[in-house]
């Protein structure tokens, strides 16, 4: 018993990244409608440029968290206008490789700073809780409640101001929205930053409790897309509960399958929904 | 009696696009489907081609209920439509255009296409033929190299008729063929149709706008509103129908 | 006059074909020898994704994956003692089945969907060839794969193919097949529907092509043929690991392709043979090249989506249409 709960302990921190990921994620490719295949890359950017931050200039945790998060942003940013906007107009395909451009320059320009070894980063919470029975790092309950509170603040954001309201605006109808005087680059930008934001804040959070290494985002940002897919396009509510579905299942299953083929579920997942239902759980038809 | 559709109703999301919709096309026969924007004309044919498939209703196509089958499978039964946007294939030339539209009467797979057997060559001939055939007859024939990005308008208009023309098909349906045309290039197009009728002796179903070329054509005309019949009838019966004024114009020309 | 272009363009393929087959005579450096041997085996790979993503407009991201099911399939079957000759057939197959199998339920949904679907299934091929260990040796492969069995031919005897002059021929020989299959795919009926559904899925529908049908047909030839490659590959190297199935060789191709020209043929062969080639003589840079990949890429989709081949062809397009009314619509079909 002391066993299963330690793994829906861990399978919930483990939600808690892959939901504020595919948050992120859903946004941009929900909203955009561009499949960002560099998610994940930046993802793994963000714990470089966090663990780089602290490690060189002696930055705090929370510090060196911010400042990832702003870098972050910007360089969302950057790769929207440079790797995405100049395709708006043309067939999907031509983003996918464009998009597999990047994720190759961000891959390989971080194996060139940094090398390919997996890094440690120092942890800022030592220190155990022991709770009915499950070991409790401090890290890990941080993990936690940082995404619970992450994921408010972006449903108040979208829901209630007026920024979100306008992101929501040019997602259901981009043309409409330029009609009314809406400027439809800048809300680009504006939810590229949010997304690769919120990625990095999941990032360095993660970092202490795992290693981090140049190819750490790969699985993830692909595990995104599967959550993103089964949850259904855009849906908010649909990639948090499937990340947190997601982390579960790979706790459990890991401890009590096999481990060595964890990542494989979130495929044969993916797989098997498919085939039953083409547009995904929560998806809709598209005429 | 061709095709036949009975309490056809198709709605998005809580939205009645179509209500309980139930009309007949007869064979041989030109009818014509207006009504004001949005009234559901371009959403009957995407039910009828199969892009859409019905929430409620039949659809009865020489007795065999076709409603929510494949659109390929319907075109192989003889159903062949164009699009209000004038969809083409824009990547590749005229006539490869032609011959995508004569593919279903193609008879040979993959196996034939690697050995080149003797099917292949006699569908390359029977292909090769009719699009020649079909190019003469649309009149773009001088065209046939050119990549469709080069076609003006009204010859991409005619081309996409003679795409739907091309796979011999029973009934074609056309979507606004004259849309965006100036009156040269209508006059150019119903020509056309009436060529097609004489010479083809296809079934024509047409969605217009153009109420002058709608009564010079079609044997008769059935008027949508919101979503339902509000009218059907010949040319000249319509045109005093006060509902189909009011629906036009507005109640006050009733009086 | 045409007739002059029609034989010079014949003369020039024969040229290159008797250049190819006295290329052994040519090479006397076992290092660059190898170069073109590689060159010849990624053509076949990079001319079949050009099939489904070229031609068919479908973003097939798991190439790499049926490679290395090829190569794993002929590797274990040849160590088990079976003939390299039945192990590559077999392979291949095998490939183009599970093609087959994951093309079902992920062509039936949205191009993006496929993508990703894909895009997962080479890693997952990658993470199961490191992970089945009784199988596939785990992580450090498999070593002590024979070369190709020897071929007893009628009039030239029995061949082996323990030298490189031979493997070349061998690999020249399925580069030939590659090519006269996907120009009888292209160059056909089948070829244009295959193009009309990456020019507007929803249309070619409407217009009576079984996309669906369309779509698992180039994609299944196209895993064939990497399986094909991936078996070769693993009987001349005689070592593989799940790097063999590794994204970044997905990615290589990918660059291979748009560089050297997509929906072209010549195109995936030159950009398999050239970029290799640049990147040897650029050694230094070997450390950064999938960052230059990774630009390149960026760069031409959206500068030159048609790649090197692919401005050519609008040149020959033009020449083409000068010239269009003289030869007549009878060669229509054949382009």
């Amino acid at each position: 018993m002391a066993l299963f709960l330690q793994q829906v302990f861990n399978g919930i921190m483990l939600g808690s990244t892959y939901a504020i990921v595919a948050l992120g994620l859903t946004l941009v490719f929900g909203i955009l409608h561009i499949p960002n295949f560099a998610h994940g890359h930046l993802y793994m950017l963000g714990a470089y440029i966090g663990f780089f931050l602290m490690t060189l200039y002696g930055f705090g945790f929370w510090t060196a968290l911010i400042a990832s998060m702003i870098i972050l942003a910007l360089v969302g940013m950057l790769v929207e206008r440079i790797v995405y906007r100049p395709l708006q107009n043309r067939p999907v395909i031509n983003s996918f490789i464009s998009a597999v451009g990047a994720l190759m320059i961000l891959e390989t320009g971080v194996i060139v700073l940094w090398g390919p070894q997996g890094r440690r980063i120092p942890n800022p919470y030592p220190g155990i809780v022991d709770l009915l029975g499950i070991t409790m790092t401090w890290q890990r309950l941080l993990v936690i409640l940082v995404a619970i509170v992450l994921i408010i603040l972006l449903q108040i954001f979208i829901k209630k101001t007026t920024v979100g309201t306008t992101i929501e605006a040019v997602a259901q109808n981009r043309e409409g929205a330029m009609l009314v005087g809406i400027n439809v680059n800048w809300v680009f930008s504006l939810t590229f930053a949010i997304s690769t934001a919120t990625a990095a804040a999941a990032a360095c959070l993660v970092a202490p409790i795992f290693m981090i290494s140049p190819t750490m985002g790969a699985l993830l940002g692909m595990k995104a897309f599967v959550i993103v897919i089964l949850g259904g396009l855009g849906s908010i509510p649909g990639a948090i509960l499937g990340g947190y579905i997601l982390g579960l299942l790979e706790a459990i299953g890991g401890g009590y399958l096999s481990a060595a083929y964890k990542d494989v579920y979130a495929f044969g997942a993916l797989i098997l929904i498919l085939s039953i239902r083409p547009t995904g759980l929560f998806g809709r038809e598209v005429s | 009696m061709l095709l036949e559709v009975k309490n056809l109703s198709k709605h998005f999301a809580g939205l009645a696009a179509l209500h309980r919709i139930s009309l007949q096309i007869r064979e041989g026969e030109i009818l014509a489907i207006v009504g004001p924007n949005g009234a559901g004309k371009s959403v009957l044919f995407n039910l009828i081609n199969g892009m859409l498939r019905p929430t409620s209703g039949q659809i009865h196509f020489l007795g065999e209920d076709i409603a929510g089958l494949k659109p390929h499978l319907i075109a192989h039964k003889g159903i062949a439509r164009t699009f209000q946007t004038t969809a083409l294939f824009d990547q590749l030339r005229v006539m490869d255009n032609l011959a995508i539209g004569y593919r279903l009467r193609n008879t040979h797979g993959f196996w034939s296409t690697i050995f080149h057997s003797r099917d292949w060559k006699e569908d390359r001939a029977r292909t090769t033929a009719n699009v020649m055939e079909t190019l003469d007859f649309i009149g773009l024939a001088e065209k046939a190299f050119h990549p469709v990005s080069s076609l003006s308008q009204a010859e991409q208009k005619r081309l996409s008729i003679g795409v739907a023309l091309i796979s011999q098909p029973k009934i074609i349906l056309l979507d606004e063929p004259t849309g965006g045309l100036i009156l040269e290039d209508t006059d150019e197009i119903t020509d056309l149709i009436k060529k097609i009728y004489k010479v083809a002796e296809i079934t024509i179903c047409l969605i217009e706008h153009k109420m002058r070329m709608v009564m010079d054509l079609a044997h008769r005309i059935i008027v949508l509103n919101f979503g339902s019949m509000i009218a059907e009838g010949s040319p000249e019966e319509i045109s005093k129908n006060p509902e189909v004024i009011e629906a036009y114009l507005g109640a006050e020309y009733l009086a | 006059m045409p007739a002059i272009r029609f034989l010079l363009k014949k003369w020039f393929y024969v040229l290159l074909l008797v250049l190819a087959m006295a290329l052994p005579f040519l090479i006397t450096n076992r290092y660059y020898f190898q170069i073109v041997i590689m060159g010849c085996l990624f053509s076949i790979t990079t001319l079949s994704l050009n099939l489904i993503l070229g031609y068919t407009g479908q973003a097939s991201l798991a190439h790499a994956g049926f490679f290395g099911i090829g190569s794993y399939g002929v590797a274990l079957m040849t160590k088990s003692g079976i003939s390299f000759w039945l192990a590559l057939p077999l392979s291949a197959l095998f490939a183009a089945l599970i093609g087959f199998l994951i093309g079902l339920p992920t062509l039936r949904t949205r191009g993006s969907y496929f993508a990703i679907a894909t895009l997962c299934f080479g890693v997952i091929v990658s993470i199961v060839a490191g992970s089945w260990i009784e199988f596939t040796g785990g992580y450090t492969g498999l070593v002590g794969v024979p070369h190709p069995t020897p071929l007893p031919l009628p009039l030239i005897g029995v061949i082996g193919f323990e030298t490189q002059t031979a493997q070349y021929y061998l690999v020249l020989a399925f580069l030939l097949l590659t090519l006269l299959v996907m120009h009888r795919l292209v160059y056909s009926h089948l070829g244009l529907s295959f193009m009309a559904i990456r020019n507007n899925e929803a249309l070619a529908e409407a217009v009576g092509v079984n996309t669906f049908a369309g779509k698992i047909l180039s994609f299944v030839v196209a895993n064939f043929f990497a399986g094909l490659a991936g078996g070769i590959y693993a009987s001349l190297v005689g070592s593989i690991s799940p790097s063999t199935a590794s994204i970044d060789l997905t990615f290589s191709w990918l660059v291979y392709l748009l560089l050297g020209g997509a929906a072209t043929l010549a195109g995936p062969i030159i950009g398999a043979f050239v970029i290799p080639v640049i990147m040897e003589y650029l050694q230094f840079l070997q450390e950064y090249r999938l960052i230059i990949f990774g630009a390149l890429l960026i760069a031409v989709i959206i500068y030159f989506p048609r790649g090197l081949m692919g401005g050519f062809s609008t040149l020959q397009q033009r020449v083409r249409e000068f010239y269009g009314q003289r030869r007549g619509v009878k060669h229509a079909v054949r382009s």
